[in-house]
C-alpha cells in the first residue's frame, strides 16, 4: 500500500486468536466441529490460550459461566455451527437471565451457503438474537478484530450478559489486517451504559435512609457483578445506617451470613424474618436486584407500606414489576460509594432503629430454618449444614444444580464473601452445577469447589465428569439423593393433591460405579452415622470425588411462600402443607 | 379462570438506530418476545451516509408497559435514542396509502368526488378503476377507506406512520 507501512494480513481464525489474546483471555471452553476447524487449527499452533474440551456444548457455556462468576472475568466459549450452536442456547439464556459476561463464538457455514439449508447450518443469529445482549454475524475478516473487542466491551460493561459472534467458515480462512482498536473505534457509538448515578438522586436516597424508621437493604446479584469492592461498600453502608440486610439468591455472599444485620435470603424459600421485614419496612433500598417474581410473591400484597429506592444499571429493571418511588440508574458499587460519601458529608448519625430490630428479633425467634431432626435417616438440611461446618474454613466455592438441594444450599451453607456462590437463578437450569464447578475450578486452581447437586439434575450434564478427569480438576460433587425431582414433587404435594406425576427418579445409576467409570472417586453415605466421615473422606481425597448422599425421601423445602401468596402467608414447616390449590394459583409460575 | 386485559394508551415512538443487518428483526422480535403491540412500524435511513435509520413505531399498552417498551428499546446496542412523541406532545404524524377502486357510472364519479374532498391524487386510471394516493393522519386514511368501500374498494397498500417533532429542534 502506498504511503502506508505494509500490514501483514492474516486469516480470520488468526485474527480471532490474536484479538482474544489482546483481551487477556486465558481459557476457552469449547467443542470442535466442521465449521470451526480453521479456528481449531489456529489454536493448535499457539500456546497463549488454553482450550478446555468439554463433552457437550451446553457444558461449555455453563463452565464459562462458572469461570466468569468465580473470577469476575468474562467466560469464552467456542462451538461449531448447527447443533453446536443450538446446544449452547440454554447456557446463553441462563447467562442472559443472571447477567453473566460471556462471549460465545459459533462457527457458521461459509457465507455463500448461508440460507441454503447446508449441512449443520442453523440461523444462529436469529435463534440467539433475543437471548443475547447482542450478537454479530461477521462477513468480513477486516471487521472481525473490532467486533471481537466490542463484544467483550458489551459483555462486561453495563449490565453484563452473553454476546454471540457467528463466524462463517470462509471468513475464518480469508485474510485481512488486524490492529488492536481503541474503545473510540468500536462500531456502536450509541452504546454508553450509565455507570455513575445522578448525584441529586443519591442525595435524595441518603436523606430517605437517614429518616427511615424501618429500613431494609434488599441486595442482589448486581453487587456481585459490580466487583468485590461493592461487597465491601455494602458492609460499610450497613455499618453507617444500621439497616438489616437481606439478599436474593444471586446476591448471596455480598453481605456475610455471619454478620449481625443478616436476615438470610428472601423470597419464595427465604427466611421468615427476611420476608416479614420486607413486608413491614417503611423504606426498601433495592441494590442491584430486580424484583423477580420469586422475590415478590403476590405483587398486590408486596411490601404495601414502604417507600422504595431502586438502584440498577439497567433502566429497564425499574418499574418492570414493582412501582418504585426513587429509581436510580447506575452501577450499584459506584452508587453505594457515593451514598457513603454523602452520608458522611451530611454528618448523619446512625439512626436509632431499636424498635425495628426488636420486631425483627421476634420474627427471628420463629426459627424458620428449623427442621425436624432424625436419627434414622439423613435430613438433607442436616447434610448441607454438616458440609458447611466441615468446609467453611476453606472458603469453598459452591455451585448447585436446580431444585430443593439448591434452596437448601442457599439457606444452610452460609456465604461470607462474593464470587463463592454459583447457581442458576433466573433460568433455573438443571445441569448447571457440574460444568459451572469445572469452570470455577479452572479459574481458581487451589480453591475447594463443590457442586451441591440432586440426583436428577446431575444427570443432565453428567458427561462433564470426563472433562474434570481430563484436566485433573479436583471438583467435588455432593449429591443429595432423595430419588425424586424433589421440587417438582414438592409442588405436586402442595398444589396437585400429592399426585406425583413423573417426578420419581426411576432407574438411577449406581453413582459410585458411575464415578469410578469416569476415573473419579465414588463415595456413598447411607445414614446419619456415616455423614461426617463421608464428608471428611470426600475432602481428604485428591482429585474429583462424587458423593451419593442418601437423604430423607420425603423432606420438602421450607420455609416457602406458596405460588400466588403474599410474604405474610409463609408456610414455615411441613405440617402446614395444604393439598390442592385453585386455578389462579396453578397458573402462576 | 379467565385472562384479564388492562386499559391501553396509543403512543408513537421515534427510534434512531444504527442502519445494520438484522436491526428490524431485533426491534420486531423485542415486541413479540415481550408481548408488546405494534400497530404500525416504518423504517428508512435518514442520514447522508446512510448509517442511521429512523424507526417510527405506533404501539399501545398500559402506561407502565409503554415505559417498559421505551426502556427495553433503549438498551438494545444499536439504538441511539428513543423519543416518545406522544409524551412530547407537539409532533406531526403522516401516513400514505395507495387505494385501488373499481367501478363504473355513479360509483366512479362518486369515488373521484370523494378523492377530491380528501385531496387524494389519481396515480393510475382505467375506464373502470382508479389508484388514489392519499396522505394524512391514520384516522383520515381510515375514514377515506371506509368511504371507498362503498364505491368499490379493491385493495390497499399503507406505509404506516412516519412522525416527527414540531419546532426547530430535533426531538
Amino acid at each position: 500500500m502506498e504511503g502506508e507501512a505494509m500490514v501483514t494480513e492474516r486469516s480470520g481464525a488468526d485474527i480471532l486468536i490474536e484479538a482474544l489474546t489482546d483481551l487477556g483471555v486465558e481459557v476457552v471452553f469449547g467443542y470442535p466441529g466442521g465449521a470451526v476447524l480453521p479456528i481449531y487449527d489456529a489454536i493448535f499452533n499457539q500456546t497463549r490460550i488454553r482450550h478446555i474440551l468439554v463433552r457437550q456444548e451446553g457444558g461449555a457455556v455453563h463452565a464459562a459461566e462458572g469461570y466468569a462468576r468465580a473470577t469476575g472475568k468474562p467466560g469464552v466459549v467456542l462451538v461449531t455451527s448447527g447443533p453446536g450452536a443450538t446446544n449452547a442456547v440454554t447456557g446463553i439464556v441462563d447467562a442472559l437471565m443472571d447477567s453473566i459476561p460471556l462471549v460465545i463464538i459459533t462457527g457458521q457455514v461459509p457465507t455463500g451457503l448461508i440460507g441454503t439449508d447446508a449441512f449443520q447450518e442453523c440461523d444462529t443469529i436469529g435463534i440467539t438474537r433475543h437471548c443475547t445482549k447482542h450478537n454479530y454475524l461477521v462477513k468480513d475478516p477486516a471487521k472481525l478484530g473490532d467486533i471481537v473487542h466490542e463484544a467483550f466491551h458489551i459483555a462486561t460493561s453495563g449490565r453484563p450478559g452473553p454476546v454471540v459472534i457467528d463466524l462463517p467458515k470462509d471468513v475464518q480462512v480469508a485474510t485481512a489486517a488486524y490492529r488492536k482498536p481503541g474503545t473510540a473505534n468500536l462500531p456502536h457509538k450509541g452504546y454508553r451504559p450509565q455507570v455513575k448515578a445522578d448525584p441529586s438522586l443519591i442525595g435524595a436516597a441518603v436523606e430517605m435512609i437517614a429518616s427511615a424508621k424501618r429500613p431494609i437493604l434488599y441486595t442482589g446479584g448486581g453487587i456481585i457483578n459490580s466487583g468485590p469492592a461493592a461487597s465491601q461498600l455494602l458492609r460499610e453502608l450497613q455499618r453507617l445506617t444500621g439497616a438489616p440486610v437481606t439478599s436474593t439468591l444471586m446476591g448471596l455472599g455480598a453481605y456475610p451470613a455471619s454478620g449481625d444485620a443478616w436476615l438470610g435470603m428472601l423470597g419464595m424459600h427465604g427466611t421468615y424474618e427476611a420476608n416479614m421485614a420486607m413486608h413491614g419496612c417503611d423504606l426498601m433500598i433495592c441494590l442491584g436486584a430486580r424484583y423477580d417474581d420469586r422475590v415478590t410473591g403476590r405483587l398486590d400484597a408486596f411490601s404495601p407500606d414502604s417507600t422504595k429506592i431502586h438502584i440498577d444499571i439497567d433502566r429497564a429493571s425499574h418499574n418492570k414489576t414493582v412501582q418504585v418511588d426513587l429509581p436510580i440508574v447506575g452501577d450499584v458499587g459506584r452508587a453505594m460509594e457515593d451514598m457513603i460519601k454523602m452520608w458522611k458529608a451530611s454528618q448523619h448519625h446512625k439512626p436509632d432503629l431499636t424498635a425495628w430490630w426488636a420486631q425483627i428479633e421476634e420474627w427471628r425467634a420463629r426459627d424458620s430454618l428449623y427442621f425436624p431432626p432424625s436419627d434414622t435417616e439423613i435430613m438433607p438440611q442436616e447434610a448441607v449444614r454438616r458440609l458447611h461446618e466441615a468446609t467453611k474454613a476453606r472458603k469453598p466455592i459452591i455451585t448447585t444444580e436446580v431444585g430443593q438441594h439448591q434452596m437448601w444450599a442457599a439457606l444452610y451453607m452460609g456465604f461470607e464473601g462474593p464470587n463463592k456462590w454459583l447457581t442458576s437463578g433466573g433460568l433455573g437450569t438443571m445441569g448447571y452445577g457440574l460444568p459451572a464447578a469445572i469452570g470455577a475450578q479452572l479459574g481458581n486452581p487451589n480453591a475447594l469447589v463443590i457442586d451441591v447437586a440432586g440426583e436428577a439434575s446431575i444427570q443432565m450434564n453428567i458427561q462433564e465428569l470426563a472433562t474434570a478427569t481430563q484436566y485433573k480438576l479436583p471438583v467435588k460433587v455432593f449429591i443429595l439423593n432423595n430419588e425424586y425431582m424433589g421440587m417438582v414433587r414438592q409442588w405436586q404435594d402442595l398444589t396437585y393433591g400429592g399426585r406425583h406425576s413423573h417426578s420419581y427418579s426411576d432407574s438411577l445409576p449406581d453413582f459410585v460405579k458411575l464415578a469410578e467409570a469416569y476415573g473419579w472417586t465414588g463415595i456413598r453415605i447411607e445414614g446419619p452415622d456415616e455423614l461426617d466421615a463421608g464428608i471428611a473422606r470426600m475432602l481428604e481425597t485428591d482429585g474429583p470425588v462424587m458423593v451419593d448422599c442418601r437423604v430423607s425421601k420425603v423432606a420438602n423445602c421450607f420455609p416457602m411462600i406458596p405460588s400466588g401468596a403474599a410474604h405474610t402467608e409463609m408456610i414455615l414447616h411441613a405440617n402446614e402443607v395444604s393439598g390442592e390449590m385453585d386455578d389462579e394459583a396453578k397458573a402462576l409460575v | 379462570m379467565h385472562i384479564r386485559t388492562e386499559k391501553a394508551e396509543r403512543h408513537t415512538l421515534s427510534v434512531l438506530v444504527d442502519n445494520e443487518a438484522g436491526i428490524l428483526a431485533r426491534i420486531a422480535g423485542l415486541f413479540s418476545a415481550r408481548g408488546y403491540n405494534i400497530e404500525s412500524l416504518t423504517v428508512a435511513d435518514v442520514t447522508e451516509d446512510e448509517k442511521i435509520s429512523r424507526i417510527t413505531i405506533v404501539t399501545s399498552g398500559p402506561r407502565g408497559v409503554i415505559d417498559q417498551i421505551i426502556s427495553q428499546l433503549d438498551r438494545l446496542i444499536p439504538v441511539h435514542k428513543v423519543t416518545d412523541l406522544t409524551e412530547l406532545g407537539a409532533h406531526v404524524e403522516r401516513e400514505l396509502a395507495l387505494v385501488k377502486v373499481r367501478g363504473t357510472g355513479d360509483h366512479r364519479i362518486e369515488a373521484l368526488r370523494l378523492a377530491e374532498v380528501y385531496r387524494a391524487r389519481v396515480l393510475d386510471a382505467t375506464t373502470s378503476s382508479f389508484v388514489f394516493e392519499v396522505t394524512g393522519g391514520s384516522e383520515k386514511i381510515d375514514k377515506f377507506l371506509e368511504l371507498m368501500r362503498e364505491v368499490g374498494l379493491i385493495e390497499v397498500a399503507r406505509t404506516g406512520v412516519a412522525a416527527i417533532a414540531r419546532g426547530r429542534d430535533a426531538a
